[in-house]
């Protein structure tokens, strides 16, 4: 079983380590968590606890897990098939496997690697959920949306062109409104994977800052491959290899003195 | 080997010949001392041009390190660490350069008193050294923790030869420019000491990811 626990559970850090952490609740929790993809196991039971209102990234090489591991957190992997999961995944103490999985999607929302416009306008983009879930009438959809491309720092940049096809965005721009898209169903969790893997810096930095923003109201899990982009933003992280988790930590533990020989390994670009 | 670790690779390297060089200098200067020998005085002066070329040459390796390879973990450390080492050889390098220079004046005018605590106090400083470089090899923290309790050592024999100079001058005045060298060879000799540690105690940083300085980190080793 892979246990990890970071260590602001156990003693408090060092006087001369960054400030304390102040104390958080547990949001998602995983207890022996297991993944199959028919007869392959591609996670292996992962215990671990994401913390409320805190950035966590999830790192490792292609075919660790990262991702497969974000995806059952939305219950999105169900949608592949032949395959199953095993062990638990709660969302404050609820059993997720036995929830609705809409209101379960609407509780935790996710972002994917590239941006996935709908072929509509911006506007519509981001009513979308809104209308899907019958969350808004006429009057307050216009603030839901203006508020929801102001949270992903988009709005000054397309105030004016709320009905132009989402499709004539720059693709950072396109990644910040499928998280306005996210965030207009005011999730409580935001899972992102690879959100910047298609961007350039300053696109990628915009989005970072968003997320810095975004984490006094929001739980972040994020799949990353950029490692500087989990020392940047994290408060948490966890390290995926082969399906299982190697090591999870404060951020800055996890790349100032990593306790694990794979994990320093792989962060100082000495894998394999 | 990725391109990044054959560099780092060659910035130990450059630690430890610019470490090997100044063990040389602080012996050489001491040595001068005891035997009089003007000219092994000279060469420790000489040799002080390399130490700061070598300074520079470190800082520039790790500045161009740092700005193309965005280190963490123990590459971040190694890097922190070869910077502060390099500025304790360097002042090392100094201070063994005013002890040939006192050496040189000594040599000019009849000695006082046979050196006894100055050599004793110069080889277990040597030796501080050499233990603290070897542990930065070895990336051994016990190795490097052995090393802090000789510093103390140093600090007592350090009052011994102030308390015998002070006593000397009292006796004889006309030995006081000749006893004030004496005093600032020993003076010399215990901030290399510190220096010493600082490099110790680094290692230990570099190992163990603790920062042992001021008794920040209360740590068993």
């Amino acid at each position: 079983m892979t246990t990890v626990t970071p260590t602001m559970f156990t003693p408090a850090p060092p006087a001369n380590e960054s400030k304390p952490q102040e104390h958080s609740e547990i949001k998602i929790r995983t207890e022996d968590l297991s993944f199959y993809y028919g007869s392959f196991k591609a996670l292996h039971e992962i215990t671990l606890e994401i913390l409320e209102r805190r950035i966590t990234a999830l790192i490792g090489p292609s075919g660790c897990g990262k991702s497969t591991f974000l995806r059952a957190l939305n219950r999105i992997s169900e949608t592949i098939r032949n395959t199953h999961i095993e062990g638990r995944i709660t969302l404050d103490d609820a059993d997720i496997l036995k929830m609705d999985v809409t209101a379960l999607r609407r509780r935790v929302g996710m972002v994917f690697q590239r941006p996935n416009p709908f072929p509509k306008s911006i506007f519509d983009n981001v009513a979308y959920g809104v209308r899907v879930n019958g969350l808004g009438d006429r009057g307050s959809l216009k603030e839901i949306v203006e508020r929801s491309l102001h949270r992903a720092a988009l709005w000054d940049e397309v105030k004016d062109k709320l009905h132009h096809s989402a499709l004539e965005l720059s693709g950072g721009q396109q990644q910040r409104l499928c998280i306005a898209r996210a965030l207009a169903i005011d999730p409580e969790v935001l899972l992102l994977d690879e959100p910047c893997s298609a961007l350039d810096p300053i696109a990628t930095a915009k989005i970072e800052d968003l997320l810095f923003n975004l984490k006094d109201q929001c739980t972040i899990v994020i799949v990353t491959h950029n490692m500087q982009q989990a020392a940047r933003v994290a408060d948490f992280t966890g390290f995926f290899l082969m399906g299982r988790l190697i090591e999870f930590d404060r951020t800055e533990v996890m790349f100032k003195k990593p306790s694990k020989k794979e994990t320093e390994d792989y962060i100082t670009g000495r894998f394999g | 080997m990725r391109h990044f670790a054959v560099e780092l690779e060659e910035l130990n390297q450059a630690i430890l010949e610019m470490g090997a060089l100044v063990e040389s200098s602080i012996h050489c200067s001491v040595q001068a001392l005891v035997d009089r020998d003007e000219r092994m005085a000279r060469r420790v002066i000489e040799d002080e041009v390399r130490i700061n070329q070598m300074e520079l040459d470190i800082d520039a390796r790790v500045t161009r390190l740092l700005a193309l390879n965005q280190p963490v973990a123990g590459d971040l450390r190694l890097l922190i660490i070869a910077l502060k080492i390099n500025t304790d050889l360097e002042r090392m390098g100094d201070l063994a350069v005013n002890i040939a220079e006192r050496a040189i004046s000594l040599s000019k005018a009849p000695a006082v008193k046979p050196l006894i605590d100055t050599p004793r106090m110069a080889s277990l400083v040597e030796d501080m050294l050499h233990r603290s470089l070897d542990a930065f090899v070895k990336r051994d923290a016990v190795l490097a923790a052995k090393v802090l309790p000789a510093d103390d050592e140093v600090d007592s024999l350090r009052d011994r030869i102030y308390s015998e100079l002070l006593e000397l001058m009292q006796n004889s005045p006309n030995v006081v420019p000749h006893a004030i060298h004496l005093m600032f060879v020993a003076r010399n000799l215990e901030r290399i000491a510190d220096h010493t540690t600082n490099i110790a105690e680094d290692v230990i940083f570099l190992v163990r990811g603790v920062d042992v300085r001021h008794h920040a980190t209360e740590q068993k080793f």
